[in-house]
């Protein structure tokens, strides 16, 4: 037996292949790590997390004072580059980027902005993955009248503009006339939601709307899974479904998984900038990049530095998640490597 | 084919009864009405105005009322008068919101999508009518935009696979992705429109009327001038994943036996990419077209703000919050229809690239 044993661990040259093994993990991290945009990528996201945690050291000024004298002064070395800005600026050397229309700091309220934007980056893939896993696990394990059916049901959705669902979700929860009664369960998500800022049903929104995809793309990969002959062989020694959903199908399929993740979060961050520009995501005082874009959109032609600020920020935040996805799709699996 | 055809006609149908029902149902549970103000309404006017628009009525009666109008068309003879033309009824001003037209002596109305509760002189046809051409417009010109760049660019680089093409066509789509609307649209103005004037920060070239009711009379530079930047901003998201998807599977359809057997047998090689690999490759690309195509027209609410442009969008968005129920109905259904009549045709364009694709 245990020499049986000895010569299944052999390697094709009678080596031990313990003896120099790396494992998949140091593998792909060896691969991520020579990826030259990915690393710069990375720093990028791992820069913006210390922006995010040490907002409240970073940031010069409070977010939310509103110094109604300062309105929309523009910075001294802004007004140089672009002299076109002179007639209309209130030029300052006090605010680094300038001011906003009731006088807060521009700077200090990009620096708290990255808090919502990473802390979506964080959430939306948990919460996709819980619900579209499932879902779609259960959904392409059991096959047949279940999978028919369910799969209809993200058919349905998917007919339905998500937009719709996040609104009505907010009107619902948010509504100004009809507030909901003490007590109830309405009543406590809405206080929920307002003190986390509104960030709660901005992920609930992602959470309703990124499932259904996760949903499709686990249920193909279960499908085609399901029939290799491993699975077969865990059946015949006796394994049950759930044994052989968890320790043979899900840690063969959780590479595309987390892969098409990584590539869906730059999605989930302009999500909650779109939520927070048409005035449906966090609540004010707090910042979002999206909100400020909306608000210094209104008077770009005279201070454009409002809305070009926070885009750029937007632009750059966007920027390092594509990269590092994209080096992690590479590195995680070689083979799709420029497939997808 | 033709018996495919009839099955997803009829599972469109389905699809949209559910969507309509779905819709009837989310709208109405969310609470706060169409007429709720900072400042109560008195309460004989509240009944009023829900008497008026058939809101105090159960909600199965208002759904069935809601499907009733729009579906089914009504008409009657109209007399002549004494000047020897028909005599137009006066409309009704309680329930008016009908399309009419008229073949000789009768006249037909039919499509009552109801009024718009927020904006009291206009229905929901006018809404269509008037907003949807420019939505329209500018969707299909950043598809186009989104096409035009994203294909070439992505059969380049997997053409060229490993080259500066290849990094530099994937830069590209990497630069799209990263840039959506809400980013680019504000630099853009700002560098185009406001600094250096080159183009109109705000503003759509196009008026009323549209030919065919939906295409802009005026397609010259003048409506190009407005519209290069929304489209631009608009199309470039799309453009990026075009090119990815275009790439990714043209690599994959390089490498099947038949493009082997195509080059073996001696055809040129611009023959093989052309007449055997792209055809096939695009299939994926076909696929995305669909939903894209109805999400472009619909939902570029952002890109209207920014751009000023008097599109479907606003009324997609403020239609929710102010509960205008009709204009809800109205937009998501039209979303809905958009959307299942684009997948069906792209069902049958797979039929036309890929020969072996058969749907009975």
């Amino acid at each position: 037996m245990s020499a049986q044993a000895g010569v299944l661990k052999a390697g094709a040259g009678g080596i031990p292949l313990t003896a120099k093994r790396e494992s998949l993990t140091a593998d792909a991290f060896r691969r991520l790590i020579r990826n030259r945009a990915a690393v710069v990528g990375g720093v990028i996201v791992l820069l913006l997390a210390l922006i995010a945690i040490f907002a409240g050291q970073l940031a010069p000024k409070s977010y939310e004072v509103q110094v109604l004298v300062d309105n929309n002064k523009v910075p001294q070395w802004l007004v140089s580059v672009f002299p076109s800005m002179a007639p209309y600026a209130k030029p300052t050397t006090e605010y680094l980027l300038g001011a906003d229309y009731v006088g807060r700091d521009l700077f200090s309220r990009l620096v708290y902005g990255s808090r919502v934007s990473l802390s979506v980056a964080l959430v939306g893939p948990v919460i996709s993955l819980l619900i579209g896993v499932v879902y779609g696990s259960v959904s392409g394990f059991f096959g047949g009248r279940t999978d028919n059916l369910m799969m209809r049901i993200v058919d349905v959705l998917y007919a339905f503009p998500t937009l719709l669902f996040v609104i009505l979700l907010m009107a619902f929860f948010r509504s100004t006339f009809a507030k909901p009664d003490p007590g109830s369960f309405a009543y406590g998500m809405s206080q929920l939601d307002a003190r986390m800022g509104g960030l709660l049903f901005i992920f609930m929104g992602i959470g309703f709307t990124a499932w259904e995809t996760m949903a499709r793309l686990t249920r193909g990969q279960v499908l085609s899974v399901r029939e290799k002959e491993f699975v077969e062989a865990a059946r015949t020694v006796g394994a049950g479904n759930g044994r052989i959903m968890f320790r043979h199908i899900l840690p063969n399929i959780v590479g595309p998984l987390v892969v098409y993740e990584t590539l869906a979060i730059p999605a989930y961050i302009s999500f909650e900038a779109f939520l927070s520009y048409i005035g449906l995501g966090v609540n004010p005082p707090t910042p979002s990049w999206g909100s400020m874009i909306a608000e210094g959109g209104s008077v770009i032609r005279t201070y454009p530095n409002q809305a070009v600020f926070p885009a750029l920020a937007l632009a750059i935040t966007m920027f390092a998640f594509n990269f590092l996805g994209d080096g992690l799709r590479d590195a995680l699996d070689p083979r799709l490597r420029g497939t997808q | 084919m033709g018996r495919y055809i009839v099955r997803r006609l009829l599972w469109m149908i389905l699809v949209l009864f559910v969507v309509s029902f779905i819709t009837f149902g989310l709208m109405h549970a969310v609470p706060g009405g169409p007429f709720d103000r900072e400042k109560a309404l008195p309460p004989e006017i509240m009944a009023n105005l829900a008497a008026r628009y058939h809101l105090d009525e159960p909600l199965p009666v208002q759904y069935a009322r809601y499907l009733y109008d729009v579906l089914i068309p009504r008409f009657h003879l109209m007399e002549k008068g004494p000047d020897g033309d028909y005599i137009k009824p006066t409309p009704s001003l309680l329930d008016d919101f009908f399309v009419r037209f008229h073949v000789g002596p009768i006249e037909f109305k039919w499509m009552n999508f109801g009024p718009s509760y927020a904006s009291r002189s206009r229905t929901v046809n006018d809404v269509f009518r008037q907003q949807l051409p420019v939505s329209f417009q500018l969707g299909v010109l950043a598809l186009s935009f989104a096409l035009i760049l994203g294909v070439p660019l992505g059969i380049l680089a997997a053409l060229k696979q490993n080259t500066i093409w290849d990094y530099l066509g994937m830069s590209v789509a990497i630069f799209g992705v990263s840039v959506p609307v809400i980013v680019l649209g504000p630099i853009l103005v700002w560098i185009f429109g406001v600094s250096l004037k080159w183009l109109p920060p705000t503003g759509w070239g196009a008026k009323p009327p549209y030919v065919m009711g939906l295409f802009p009379s005026n397609l010259g530079p003048e409506f190009f001038k407005y519209a290069l930047m929304p489209s631009l901003a608009l199309g470039l998201v799309s453009s990026a994943s075009i090119a990815r998807l275009t790439r990714a599977s043209l690599l994959q359809v390089i490498r099947e036996d038949y493009i082997r057997t195509a080059r073996a047998k001696g055809l040129v090689e611009r023959l093989v990419i052309t007449r055997h690999a792209l055809k096939n490759s695009l299939i994926p690309v076909i696929t995305i077209l669909g939903p894209l195509f109805a999400a472009l027209v619909t939902g570029t609410f952002i890109t209207e703000q920014i751009f000023g442009i008097p599109g479907m969008g606003k009324y997609f968005v403020t239609s929710i919050s102010n509960r205008d129920y009709p204009v809800i109905m109205g937009t998501i259904l039209l979303y809905a229809i958009l959307l299942v009549v684009a997948n069906v045709f792209v069902d049958l364009m797979y039929a036309y690239l890929d020969p072996r694709i058969r749907y009975d």
